[in-house]
C-alpha cells in the first residue's frame, strides 16, 4: 500500500479479512432476527439503514425477549451514540453538498473509521469509503443469508470471530500512540471504559471515554504535524 | 407494527449520529483548540473499543475466550504481522480457548 495517496481499492483490500467476519455476524443477526419473529424484510431493511452491528443485535434481542419497543430503541440509540464523536473526528473529510455528505457519512462504521485513521488525528477519505462499501455489502449480504436460513453456517462465536474485533481495534490503536499525549489519552479512555463496563448499559462506557480527549486542550510543546 | 417502529426509529437516530460531524462541520477547518481535542478522538475511542469488545457483554463485565484472542492478536502485532493475519490469529486463538474451557 502506498504511504501517501491511498485509493478506494486500498481501503477495500485493507478490510477484506474483517469483512468476512462481519458477513458471518450479519448472517447470525439475520438468523436471530428471524427467530425473534421479525420476519424477512425488517432485518434486511434494518441492516441496510442502520448498518451498525452491536445496536442491531441489542434491539432485536430485546424485541425477541419481549422487552418492549422503547427499551429496544433506547439500547440501540445508546450503543450508537458513539458515532457522534466518531463522525466529528472525520468531519473534515466530507465535502460537497449536504445531502452527499449525509449519504457518504453512512459508510462510517467502527471498522471503516478505524482503518482510515492515519495517526495524529488524520484520516483518509478514500480508505474510509472503500472499506465502508465492502463492509456494507458484507453486512447486508450476510443478513440476507441469515434470514434465508443460514443455520448451516453455525455460530460465529464457535469460530472465535468475536475475538477478531478487539484485536483489529488494538492493531489500529498501536500506530496512533505516537506521543506521550496520545498514550495518556488512550490509557485514560480505556480505563474509563473498563471502569464503567460493569455498571452501565452497553454504549455508555465508550461515549463517556470520549471525555479523555479533553487532554488535547493542554498543549505541551508544538504540534509536530500540521493538518 | 412495533417491529417497524423500532427499525425506523433506530435507523433515523443512527443516520443522524453518523451524519452529525460531516453534515454540521463537514469540510470546515475547526478552531485550533478544538483540533487538539478532535485529534485525540481516534486513540481514545479505539482504546475504549478494545476494552468493550474484549470484556463487554450482556449485563456488564464478561471475561471469556476473547481475552486469549486479544492476547494472541497483541503478540501478532508485536511481531509486525499484517492486519489480516492479526485478525485471523485472534479469531483462531479465541476459538481454541473456547474449545478447551
Amino acid at each position: 500500500m502506498s504511504t501517501e495517496a491511498a485509493s478506494y481499492r486500498d481501503g477495500m483490500r485493507a478490510v477484506l479479512a474483517i469483512a468476512a467476519t462481519v458477513a458471518f455476524f450479519g448472517a447470525s443477526f439475520g438468523l436471530l432476527a428471524r427467530s425473534s419473529g421479525l420476519g424477512v424484510l425488517a432485518p434486511l431493511v434494518m441492516s441496510a439503514t442502520t448498518f451498525a452491528g452491536s445496536a442491531q443485535f441489542a434491539a432485536v434481542s430485546i424485541l425477541g425477549s419481549s422487552g418492549g419497543a422503547a427499551a429496544a430503541v433506547a439500547a440501540a440509540v445508546l450503543l450508537n451514540a458513539r458515532y457522534v464523536p466518531i463522525s466529528i473526528s472525520v468531519a473534515s473529510l466530507f465535502r460537497g453538498p449536504r445531502l452527499r455528505r449525509l449519504a457518504e457519512a453512512q459508510l462510517i462504521v467502527d471498522e471503516s473509521w478505524a482503518i482510515s485513521s492515519r495517526g495524529g488525528g488524520r484520516f483518509d477519505r478514500r480508505l474510509l469509503v472503500g472499506a465502508g462499501l465492502v463492509l456494507y455489502v458484507a453486512w447486508v449480504g450476510g443478513t440476507a443469508v441469515g434470514v434465508a436460513g443460514g443455520e448451516a453456517l453455525g455460530d460465529p462465536k464457535d469460530l472465535g470471530l468475536d475475538g477478531a474485533f478487539p484485536a483489529l481495534f488494538l492493531a489500529l490503536l498501536v500506530p496512533q500512540l505516537v506521543g506521550a499525549r496520545e498514550r495518556a489519552a488512550a490509557l485514560l479512555g480505556g480505563a474509563i471504559a473498563l471502569a464503567l463496563t460493569p455498571f452501565t448499559p452497553a454504549g455508555t462506557p465508550i461515549v463517556t471515554a470520549a471525555a479523555a480527549c479533553l487532554l488535547g486542550l493542554s498543549r505541551p510543546g508544538k504540534p509536530r504535524r500540521g493538518s | 407494527m412495533t417491529v417497524w417502529l423500532v427499525v425506523g426509529l433506530v435507523a433515523v437516530a443512527t443516520i443522524a449520529f453518523k451524519a452529525a460531524g460531516p453534515v454540521l462541520l463537514g469540510g470546515r477547518l475547526l478552531p485550533v483548540g478544538v483540533r487538539g481535542v478532535v485529534a485525540l478522538l481516534a486513540p481514545v475511542l479505539l482504546a475504549a473499543l478494545v476494552v468493550t469488545q474484549t470484556v463487554g457483554g450482556d449485563g456488564g463485565l464478561v471475561l471469556d475466550a476473547r481475552l486469549a484472542g486479544v492476547g494472541a492478536g497483541a503478540a501478532a502485532i508485536v511481531a509486525r504481522a499484517p492486519l489480516p493475519v492479526v485478525v485471523i490469529v485472534a479469531a483462531a486463538a479465541t476459538a481454541l480457548a473456547r474449545m478447551v474451557t
